[in-house]
C-alpha cells in the first residue's frame, strides 16, 4: 500500500514538472532567445572561422575566452554582485550549446569554469572564498579547472589517492591528479584529496590552489583526438602548501561537493555535445543539398534521407532533455536521472549524428577541407568525461530502482 | 545572384537637445534623446523567392534581423552616451509585432528605451522611405530630439533615402555615408566616404547622420545587458497619431529574378572575339 502511494505520488510528480515545463519547452522565453541568438551570433562570426585553425595549432582562444567573458558568458549562473551575469541553468547550457556549434573546444572552456569550477565555489564557499575565487573568473581574464581524477581512479571518484595533511596553519597536498582540462590556462583549481583515509569516500576534502603556486606543477600537454584547443594534463602536487581558509567547504565534504558539481556539470557537456552533433547535422544537410549524384543532389535519395531524419531526431530528443534537467535544476528540484539521461544521450547523439555525417559527406568527411571530421573527433570524448556513459546509466538505474522500491 | 527584397523600413533617430551645456551631462533642464536606426531586413543567405503574383518576395516564416548598417548606427550613439556627450538613446523601429524583437536587440546594446511605430499588413507592404522619413520627423519634433542617426541603406532594398529625406523634411542638416563622427561643442564634424574619398564636413544640431561601414564595429550584447533590456519601456505608437499618412505614391508594378546565367561562348582568335563583339553591339 506504502509502495503503491509511493509510485503514484512519484508519477504525480513527474506529470506535474511536465505540465509545468511543457510550456517552456514549447518555445523558450524571450530572454532566453535573445542570449542564444547573441550566442549563435558570436560563434558563426568569431568561432567557427577559426575553429579549424585552433585545433590544428591546439591553441587557447585566449583572445575569445575573454571576450566571452566581456559578455558574460564565463559566470553565467554567478549572480551580478560577483561580477556574473545572474542568469539561470536553462540560460547556460542554451550558451553552451551555440558556442560549442562554432567550436567545440570554446565550448568546453566555458563549461569547465562555469559549472566545475566556478559552481562548487558559488555553492559550497564562504563569502570571503567568492569575492577571492570568483569575481577576478567572470570577465575571461581568468579561467579555472577542476581536479578529482587520477592517474589511479576516473570513475571510482571515492578512492582518491592524492592526501592532505594539516601542519599548522597550512594544508600540505601530495599527488597527482590527471586529465585536467584547461589546467595550462588556469589560475586556480578545486582539488581533491584525501584528508582521513580510514573514512573512504567520506574522508575525502576539497581545497581552492592559486595557480601557479609553489608545490604544483602541471604535466605535459596531452596530444587528444579532439577538443585540442583546450589544454588537458596532469597536476603533480608535491608538498603544495595552501592556508587553512582555502578549503572548500567543510572536512569530510569534498565527495559530496564533487557529484553535486558534476550532476550540474554533465548538464554542460550534454549542451556541448549537442552543439557538435548539431553543427555535424549542418555540415551534412547542407552538403546533401549541394551534392549530386545519380542525376540529382543526394537529399533527394531515402538513405541520405533517413540518415538526417535520425540524425535530427537523435539531437532534438537530447536537446530537450538536456532543457528539461535545466529547468529542473532552476526550479531547485531533483535533477540527477534526468541530468545523466541528457548526458548519455547527448553524447551518445553526438557521436552517432558525427559518424553518420562523414558518411553523408563520403569521402570529403574524411578530409579536413571538411568540418566533419573535427566534428566526429571533438564528438568522442563527450561519452567519456564527467561521467562515463556506464557511470551514467548506474546513476539512472539507481534512481529508477529507488523510484519503484518495495 | 539573390535579388534584394521589399523593403522594410525602421528608422531610429539619436537626439540631442542643444543647448549651452551641450557636451557636458545635465540632468535638470536638457534632457537628451538619442535614437536608433533599426532597419528590418531579411537575412541574406536564405534562398529569395519571388511571390507567384510577382508583387514582391516571400518573406512568411523568414527570418528578419537588424539591418547591418543599422546596428552601426545604434553602436555609434550607444558610444556617444558612454563618452556621456548624449543623455538618451532611443531606439525606434518601424512595423508589425515582429520588430519588437529587433528593439529589444538595440535595447540589449544598451539603447535605454524603443518606440514601435505600427504599421502592418497592406500599408506595411507598400511602406517606402518617404513614408518613413515622414514618420522619423513627426517623431524627432514629438520627441524634441537633436541627433538622428540612421544606417545609410537597408540592405534589402538598398534605397539610400530615408536619412536624406528625414533630413530634407526637418530642413536640418544631413552627414551622409559616415565613417567618422565628432561631436565639437554644438557642432559635428563628420568624415563621408565619398566616391573620390574621404570628405570632411562640420554641420550644425540639430542633425541627420547616415552611417556607414567603417564608422565602428557593433557590440555583441551582453548577457546582464539582454537581462537589463527585459525591463527597457518600449511604447506603441501609430502614424496615424503622428499625423501621418502611410499611403504610397509609388506601385510596384511586377518583380522579377535576375534573369539565369547564359552560357558564355569560346572564341578562338582575338580576331573572332572583337567580331563577335561586333556582332553583339558592344563595339
Amino acid at each position: 500500500m506504502a509502495a503503491l502511494f509511493k509510485a503514484q505520488r512519484a508519477l504525480g510528480m513527474a506529470v506535474g514538472h511536465g505540465i509545468r515545463c511543457l510550456s517552456q519547452l514549447a518555445e523558450l522565453p524571450e530572454l532566453h532567445q535573445m542570449m542564444r541568438q547573441t550566442c549563435r551570433d558570436y560563434a558563426q562570426k568569431e568561432l567557427a572561422p577559426i575553429a579549424a585553425q585552433l585545433d590544428k595549432d591546439h591553441k587557447f582562444p585566449a583572445k575569445q575566452v575573454q571576450e566571452l567573458g566581456a559578455m558574460g558568458v564565463m559566470a553565467v549562473e554567478v549572480p551580478e554582485s560577483l561580477g556574473g551575469a545572474g542568469m539561470d541553468y536553462l540560460a547556460y547550457c542554451l550558451a553552451v550549446e551555440e558556442l560549442s556549434r562554432g567550436c567545440a573546444s570554446t565550448g568546453v572552456i566555458v563549461s569547465v569554469n562555469n559549472s566545475l569550477y566556478l559552481g562548487p565555489i558559488l555553492k559550497f564557499g564562504t563569502e570571503e572564498q567568492k569575492k577571492q575565487w570568483i569575481t577576478p573568473f567572470t570577465t575571461g581574464e581568468k579561467v579555472g579547472c577542476f581536479a578529482l581524477s587520477e592517474p589511479g581512479n576516473g570513475s571510482d571518484a571515492g578512492a582518491a589517492s592524492t592526501l592532505a595533511h594539516q601542519e599548522g596553519d597550512e594544508w600540505v597536498l601530495n599527488g597527482t591528479k590527471a586529465w585536467i582540462t584547461n589546467c595550462w590556462d588556469a589560475s586556480a583549481t578545486v582539488v581533491f584529496a584525501t584528508t582521513d583515509k580510514s573514512l573512504k569516500h567520506k574522508g575525502i576534502s576539497a581545497f581552492l590552489v592559486p595557480m601557479p603556486h609553489p608545490g604544483l606543477s602541471l604535466g605535459k600537454k596531452e596530444d587528444k583526438l579532439g577538443i585540442r584547443a583546450s589544454s588537458t594534463a596532469n597536476i603533480i602536487l608535491e608538498d603544495c602548501r595552501i592556508p587553512l581558509g582555502n578549503m572548500l567547504g567543510d572536512r569530510g565534504m569534498g565527495f559530496k561537493i564533487a557529484m553535486q558539481t558534476l550532476d550540474s556539470g554533465r548538464l554542460g557537456i550534454a549542451a556541448q555535445a549537442l552543439g557538435i552533433a548539431q553543427a555535424a547535422l549542418d555540415c551534412a544537410a547542407d552538403y546533401a543539398h549541394k551534392r549530386t549524384a545519380f542525376g540529382a543532389p543526394i537529399g533527394k535519395l531515402q538513405a541520405i534521407q533517413f540518415k538526417l531524419a535520425d540524425m535530427a531526431l537523435a539531437i532534438e530528443s537530447a536537446r530537450l532533455l538536456t532543457w528539461r534537467a535545466a529547468m529542473l535544476r532552476d526550479a531547485k528540484k531533483p535533477f540527477t536521472k534526468e541530468a545523466a539521461m541528457a548526458k548519455l544521450g547527448a553524447s551518445e547523439a553526438a557521436t552517432f549524428v558525427s559518424h553518420q555525417a562523414i558518411q553523408v559527406l563520403g569521402g570529403m568527411g574524411y578530409v579536413t577541407d571538411m568540418p566533419a571530421e573535427r566534428h566526429y573527433r571533438d564528438a568522442r570524448i563527450t561519452e567519456i568525461y564527467e561521467g562515463t556513459s556506464e557511470i551514467q546509466r548506474l546513476v539512472i538505474a539507481n534512481k529508477i530502482l529507488k523510484e519503484y522500491q518495495q | 545572384m539573390h535579388r534584394s527584397s521589399e523593403v522594410k523600413h525602421v528608422a531610429s533617430y539619436l537626439n540631442t537637445r542643444g543647448c549651452e551645456c551641450f557636451g557636458q551631462p545635465c540632468e535638470s533642464h536638457c534632457p537628451v534623446l538619442t535614437d536608433r536606426t533599426i532597419h528590418v531586413q531579411l537575412k541574406t543567405f536564405i534562398k529569395i523567392r519571388v511571390k507567384p503574383d510577382r508583387t514582391g518576395v516571400v518573406t512568411d516564416g523568414v527570418k528578419h534581423s537588424m539591418n547591418p548598417f543599422c546596428e552601426i548606427a545604434v553602436e555609434e550613439a550607444i558610444k556617444l552616451k558612454e563618452k556621456k556627450l548624449v543623455k538618451e538613446v532611443v531606439a525606434v523601429s518601424c512595423g508589425p509585432q515582429q520588430v519588437q524583437e529587433t528593439i529589444r536587440t538595440a535595447l540589449a546594446m544598451g539603447a535605454d528605451r524603443g518606440i514601435h511605430v505600427e504599421v502592418s499588413g497592406k500599408d506595411y507592404e507598400t511602406l517606402g522611405p518617404l513614408q518613413v522619413s515622414k514618420i522619423f520627423a513627426a517623431l524627432a519634433k514629438k520627441e524634441q530630439a537633436d541627433l538622428i542617426i540612421l544606417g545609410k541603406q537597408a540592405i534589402d532594398d538598398d534605397c539610400n533615402q530615408t536619412g536624406q529625406i528625414t533630413a530634407a523634411l526637418l530642413d536640418w542638416p544631413q552627414g551622409t555615408f559616415a565613417s567618422e563622427m565628432t561631436l565639437e561643442a554644438d557642432k559635428l564634424k563628420v568624415v563621408r566616404e565619398v566616391d573620390g574619398g574621404l570628405e570632411t564636413i562640420k554641420i550644425n544640431l540639430p542633425a541627420v547622420v547616415t552611417a556607414d561601414l567603417r564608422l565602428n564595429t557593433p557590440r555583441y550584447a551582453t548577457l546582464p545587458n539582454i537581462m537589463k533590456a527585459k525591463k527597457k519601456k518600449i511604447a506603441n505608437v501609430k502614424p496615424a497619431d503622428l499625423g501621418v499618412d502611410v499611403c504610397s505614391r509609388l506601385e510596384v508594378l511586377k518583380v522579377d529574378e535576375p534573369p539565369q546565367r547564359q552560357a558564355g561562348v569560346k572564341v578562338e582568335t582575338v580576331d573572332d572575339l572583337v567580331g563577335k563583339l561586333k556582332e553583339a553591339g558592344r563595339v
